[in-house]
């Protein structure tokens, strides 16, 4: 078993499809994988056309995993076929965002499943080298990839002539340095040439323009693990799993305030309200729920009254949220949402990479204001000022991390204004009963 | 177990071994969309931009859209030439049918864009950035060096934010002095990043990097703690706020409080445009103020920071005579008596002959002219040369004798060319503008470059062809480019590739601009102008010579054998010329040139010098007792130089900073001296030239410098330049023709292989380029 606690969860209403093998004795071995379908989808996609395998995967619905939700085949399709620069495919496993663990045990055990689905985008896009960029705390992570890495070299399934089928592919990691920004596509790309990791002007984007200039897809882990799937199984068998438009299914990382916090595969468009009460358990000690962060720290929080939500892309784009990177944390009603909108802030500021001027001086200004008007210092102006002060910083900065600063920010400001205003009377929190210091 | 795993994360250095055959190209580059190009092949492409149609040329940024229809969109991080940044997020403006505001600065134009850029969500954009740069702001304007000429002051004066909500306790971060002449203020600083981005870019140095991240981000030095550089100030130059700071300037002043006079760098030969900024009569700055000329913004360490051998305590301020052989200090009166009599005595005993001049490299077209003039008639010799360090006589003969008098490159020349070869010399040290401007050229409009040097030098990174041949290898491998004799072996001995690749690349060139150092002279230069203007397209040439007017005193004829205008001496027709001009009769043989001259001072058959700007003991590394033999040496200055210290009367001589008048740089370019200051006993050399003539007979009618350019206008072949053009501050270029006499020696052509921080004499008295740790490095040293 791995150095630390098996953070997948368990229920009989997960569906399970990329998490299958999590359970098998030494998952992670190319000789396990051999046994449970391992290298077949691939030995499928080289015999077929690689537009065909870009098809394949548009027609599933599966979106991307890291958070912007896009269509993956498509995409793909977006490379230009000729390019006189080298191409690349880069699997982004950079895992960053608060609440989210689900490429964690992706690549600790089922790593292969993981190579496959890479192989397989750069035989889609014909592009002969990829990278998976681990974030620097992976490390322990990195070992495991690069022995599947050398285990898959050693066997043929890297390296030069793949399978016969006159296919290249070479694959290897790197890490990064601890930056949540550098999750950030082009950042991440700007990290891998060497560079600081400061996101680029976009267009253009990675798929015209992206790694040493070359044409470059750049994909989650959890999207790329289910590549294999797909082509074995086909689109239509995929996209049948979720719901319309959202093909699949997706690992969902409860933590917070829920009885059985875990890792789950469920279908797409899972509703909200039966995974934080069936899957999860509910609120533990009986207490009453009162927020929930759909997808990771980035997304505008729901209110316990907003969890009546199918949990795919456009079902929770529809009710003013995002469905992320799926991270989902719940919150109970003890919990005071100024303290959150200071601690989501203060990761948002220790994060900015400072490029740009809106999301540099604006998380900065925001943490300090939000932790000075929880721990006893409110002002009356301060509410408004914060809720403007994230309104500049709204769709104005370069990169989205400005974006995913500001988002939730706003949401607690607005649809948790009582508990600002009952801090200003008190003067003290209500939560902790005194003036506080979240320092 | 967990600790473990805990712990591994730390060690992040030991990565495992990579595959071998990694599909990764060389050296890491920055994206080409980084610096868009226009396209002006392309359909003109027409956009409305606040209700106003604009037609630009396909692939114009929409903030350079903008300024042709007089809008003007702020902008911190964007700054023409280099790359795009999107950072400052100032120039967000409303584009229709794009649902979030719009960067100006990276958007190029589409077919039909409709822009607003003064709708209420621009403007509180703009006011919304504002307010977020002063939220760490220090806002100590009363004390800044840049209050009044800030761009952050300018911004908030016009698009508001002056009252602050920001109540927490501001970053603060302590002040670093980055080197003796430039200081950081992290406070200040907005992260436009200009001048990461001209020190690589632009400089291609790379000091500055950024440090730490997110609000406490700041600019450091990518060497080390300091920086570690070409000290060129570039970085002060380009900060839009007062976070970089001068050495040389901060706390001395408040910008309203100084005059500014826009004239010419004195330092080497291409000629920048700079701005002095005067208070009580001392330079405290310099800075191209106004970006004109064909510098820009630029200018080298000793053009932003050299001047100060101006303000220097050791200049001379009063004239010295030799009394009872010590030098002591006397009146201009008396100083100028002396040198009247002890001239006359010596040409009564023992004839002209006996008399020689050395002219200046950075004294006034009108003062050489003037000296030339007074030694030619007034003292009846042509024992006049100067220390040349180009051969510029031997390229106009060149260009006459195949009429291709238009074919001298100036610097616009260089920055536009496609093709740029250079023949020895080391342009990054010897003439940091014209590197400048070859680099310019390579990266913006991928200008090849062919390089033929014997050195290594920095250019070699910029070059498309390089070779290196063995020291004073490079006349040989002109003449085997040439076909003129083949490339003997151990010819080349570095570079990127062979000979022959060299040579046919050239060839597929076309418009190529060849410029040239002391290496090529005589009929070298004869050879390579051949060559060169048998390549396709026109070709163009510089000889690149050391100092601000190395080229006229070779106009003005500061030579034996040549009168002003290449004119050859020996021909009676140019002497006839100017004895019409003159009213004087000129010596038909040509004097001495300068090495023969400094000989005859020792051998006694010259027994008067005059000297003027100029250190031939230094230059020349005479002994001490080489001129002891002289019975009359004389030598205008700025210092007490060696040569000085030798002489028997001293005239202390204005400055650049304190006359005016004309210089032409190494490309043929003349340009305006202003005379901002004067410095009290000292005389420029051309009151002491009308002095001079005065008492030893001869009546000059000029009241000024301009009447003596009035004259060289209409006597000098080449010169017959648009007063008006030159007055309102252009670089009007000059094409001299002439056949005058061939090189008689190619040591007479030596260049003093200056570096980025010397400047012959000059730079040992400025305390700005002594101060730099780099100065003190091997000559050479590049970044
Ligand atoms: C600030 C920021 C951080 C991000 N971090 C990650 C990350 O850690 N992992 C990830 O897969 N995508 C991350 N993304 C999303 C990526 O930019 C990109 O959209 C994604 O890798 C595309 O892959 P997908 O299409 O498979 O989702 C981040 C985006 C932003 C703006
Ligand atoms: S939004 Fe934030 S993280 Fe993105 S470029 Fe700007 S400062 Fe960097
Ligand atoms: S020091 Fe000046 S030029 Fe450099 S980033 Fe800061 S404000 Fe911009
Ligand atoms: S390049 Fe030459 S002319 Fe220009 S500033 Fe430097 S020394 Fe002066
Ligand atoms: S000027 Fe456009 S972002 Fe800075």
């Amino acid at each position: 078993m791995p150095g630390y606690d098996n953070p997948m969860g368990n229920s009989p209403l997960e569906v399970k499809v990329i998490s299958k093998r999590f359970a098998l004795p030494n998952s992670a071995s190319l000789d396990v994988y051999l046994q449970h379908d391992g290298y077949q989808a691939l030995k499928k996609a080289l015999a077929t056309k690689p537009e065909d395998v870009i098809n394949e995967v548009k027609n599933s619905g599966l979106r991307g995993r890291g958070g912007a939700g896009f269509n993956t085949g498509m995409k793909w399709s977006f490379v230009p076929k000729q390019s006189a620069k080298l191409k690349y495919v880069v699997c982004n496993a950079d895992e960053s965002e608060p609440g989210t663990c689900k490429d964690r045990p992706l690549m600790e055990y089922d790593p292969h499943q993981l190579i496959e689905g890479i192989i397989i985008s750069g035989y889609a896009i014909q592009a002969h080298q990829g990278f998976i960029y681990v974030r620097g705390e992976y490390r322990y992570l990195l070992e495991i990839v690069d022995r599947a890495l050398a285990e898959a070299y050693a066997r043929g399934y890297l390296g030069k002539n793949l399978l016969g089928s006159g296919f290249d592919f070479d694959l290897c990691t790197h890490t990064g340095a601890g930056a949540y920004e550098c999750g950030e596509e082009t950042a991440l790309l700007n990290s891998l040439e060497g560079l600081r990791g400061y996101p680029r002007i976009k267009p253009p984007f990675p798929a015209v323009l992206g790694l040493y200039g070359g044409p470059t897809v750049i994909n989650n882990v959890e999207t790329l693990s289910n590549i294999p799937h797909i082509i074995l199984n086909g689109a239509g068998w995929y996209a049948k799993l979720g719901s319309p438009k959202n093909g699949g299914t997706r690992l969902f990382c409860l933590s917070g305030h829920i009885s059985r916090p875990g890792i789950y595969e469920l279908p797409m468009g899972f509703p909200l309200r039966r995974m934080i009460e069936e899957v999860g358990g509910g609120v533990p000690r009986g207490k009453r729920l009162k927020a929930v962060i759909p997808g990771g720290s980035s997304c505008p929080v729901l209110t316990a009254e907003e969890i009546d939500v199918a949990m795919d892309y456009d079902s929770v784009a529809k009710i003013g949220s995002m469905l992320g990177s799926g991270g989902v944390v719940i919150m109970d009603e003890d919990t005071c949402m100024v303290k959150v909108a200071g601690r989501i802030m203060r990761f948002y500021a220790h994060e900015s990479c400072g490029w740009c001027i809106p999301c540099r001086e604006g998380t900065s200004w925001l943490k300090r204001l939000l932790e000075r008007f929880h721990s006893g210092g409110a002002l009356p102006d301060d509410p408004d000022t914060a809720l403007d002060v994230a309104y500049n910083i709204l769709g104005k900065t370069l990169c989205p991390l400005g974006d995913a600063a500001a988002m939730p920010t706003i949401s607690i400001l607005q649809k948790f204004r009582h508990e600002f205003e009952e801090h200003l009377k008190l003067g003290y929190c209500p939560y902790e009963k005194k003036a506080v210091s979240v320092a | 177990m967990k600790d473990q795993t805990h712990k591994s994360q730390f060690v992040i250095l030991d990565l495992p071994p990579k595959p071998e055959n990694l599909h990764v190209p060389g050296p890491y580059t920055r994206s080409p969309s980084l610096s868009p190009q226009l396209n002006p092949a392309a359909e003109p492409v027409s956009v409305t931009i606040d209700g106003k149609e604009v037609k630009v040329p396909a692939g114009t940024l929409l903030i350079e859209a903008a300024k042709q229809a007089g809008i003007e969109i702020p902008s911190y991080c964007y700054y023409p030439g280099l790359t795009l940044q999107g950072a400052c997020r100032m120039c967000l403006v409303a584009i229709e049918k794009m649902p979030k505001l719009q960067t100006a600065c990276t958007t190029v134009v589409a077919k039909g864009m409709v822009v607003h850029t003064e709708t209420e969500e621009v403007k509180n954009a703009r006011k919304a950035m504002l307010e977020f740069l002063l939220t760490n702001h220090p806002l100590d304007c009363p004390v800044c060096d840049k209050g009044g000429e800030c761009e952050l002051q300018d911004a908030v004066f016009r698009y508001g934010a002056a009252e602050t909500r920001f109540m927490e306790p501001k970053l603060h971060h302590e002040e670093r002095k980055f080197s003796s002449l430039v200081y950081y203020d992290w406070p200040r600083c907005i992260l436009c990043y200009r001048c990461v981005r001209v020190c690589d870019e632009g400089l291609d140095v790379n000091a500055y990097g950024i440090g730490f991240r997110g609000a406490h981000s700041e600019i450091i030095p990518n060497r080390g703690e300091k920086l570690e550089c070409e000290e060129c100030g570039m970085c002060i130059d380009v900060c839009p706020v007062g976070a970089l700071t001068s050495g040389t300037y901060r706390y001395k002043t408040r910008p309203w409080e100084m005059t500014y006079s826009g004239t010419i760098c004195n330092h080497c030969g291409d000629g920048c445009k700079t701005t002095l900024s005067v208070r009580n009569n001392e330079i405290v700055r310099a800075n191209n103020r106004d970006h004109s000329g064909f510098n820009g913004e630029f200018l080298c360490v000793k053009g932003r920071f050299g001047w100060d051998f101006v303000n220097s305590d050791q200049r001379l301020t009063a004239p010295l005579i030799r009394k009872n052989g010590k030098q002591e200090s006397g009146t201009w009166e008396e100083a100028l008596g002396v040198v009247a009599d002890r001239l006359n005595d010596v040409l009564k005993q023992h004839g002209p002959a006996s008399v020689a001049v050395i002219g200046s490299n950075r004294t006034t077209n009108e003062e050489n002219y003037l000296l030339g003039r007074l030694t030619r008639t007034v003292l009846g010799t042509n024992n006049l040369d100067h220390h040349r360090t180009a051969d510029y006589g031997s390229l106009v003969r060149a260009l006459t004798e195949v009429k291709a008098t238009d074919r001298y490159a100036t610097i616009q020349n260089i920055y536009e060319a496609p093709s740029i070869l250079v023949v020895g010399n080391d342009p990054t040290h010897q003439h940091p503008l014209v590197a400048y401007q070859i680099r310019q050229a390579v990266r913006q409009h991928n200008a090849h470059l062919y390089l033929l040097n014997s050195r290594e030098i920095k250019l070699q990174r910029q070059a498309t062809h390089s070779v290196t041949v063995r020291t004073s290898g490079e006349p040989d491998a002109i003449r085997a480019l040439a076909g003129i004799q083949a490339p003997h072996a151990g010819l080349v001995v570095g570079g990127t590739g062979d000979f022959d690749s060299f040579r046919e690349g050239l060839l597929e060139e076309s418009d190529t601009v060849i410029i040239f150092g002391d290496e090529i002279r005589g009929k070298d230069v004869a050879d390579l102008v051949r060559w060169g203007l048998a390549l396709p397209g026109r070709t163009r040439f510089v000889a690149l010579g050391d100092y601000a007017n190395s080229r006229g005193a070779a106009d003005m004829g500061l030579l034996p054998d040549v009168l002003p205008g290449y004119l050859p001496l020996p021909e009676q027709a140019a002497r006839e010329r100017f004895e019409a001009a003159w009213q004087f009769r000129i010596p038909t043989e040509p004097g001495r040139d300068i090495r023969s001259i400094l000989q005859g001072a020792q051998s006694g058959e010259i027994k008067a010098l005059l000297v003027f700007g100029s250190n031939p003991v230094k230059t020349f590394h005479l002994p001490k007792e080489q001129l002891s033999k002289l019975a009359f040496l004389m030598v205008a200055e700025l210092f007490p130089t060696e040569t000085a210290e030798a002489a028997d009367v001293v005239l202390p001589a204005t400055s650049f900073a304190e006359k005016s008048g004309t210089v032409t740089n190494s490309c043929g370019q003349v340009q305006v001296l202003k005379k901002p200051m004067r410095k009290a006993g000292t005389r420029s050399d051309l009151e002491i030239l009308l002095a001079l003539a005065g008492r030893l007979g001869h009546k000059w009618a000029y009241q000024s410098s301009d009447d003596v350019l009035r004259e060289i206008i209409a006597q000098v072949p080449g010169y017959a330049i648009a007063l008006p053009n030159l007055l309102i501050g252009r670089a009007v270029a000059t094409q001299p023709a002439g056949t005058p006499p061939e090189l008689a020696s190619a040591d007479l052509i030596f260049s003093s292989r200056d570096s980025l921080f010397t400047s012959g004499t000059l730079s040992r008295y400025s305390w700005a380029l002594n101060s730099v740790d780099e100065a003190k490095r091997p000559h050479g040293h590049i970044f």
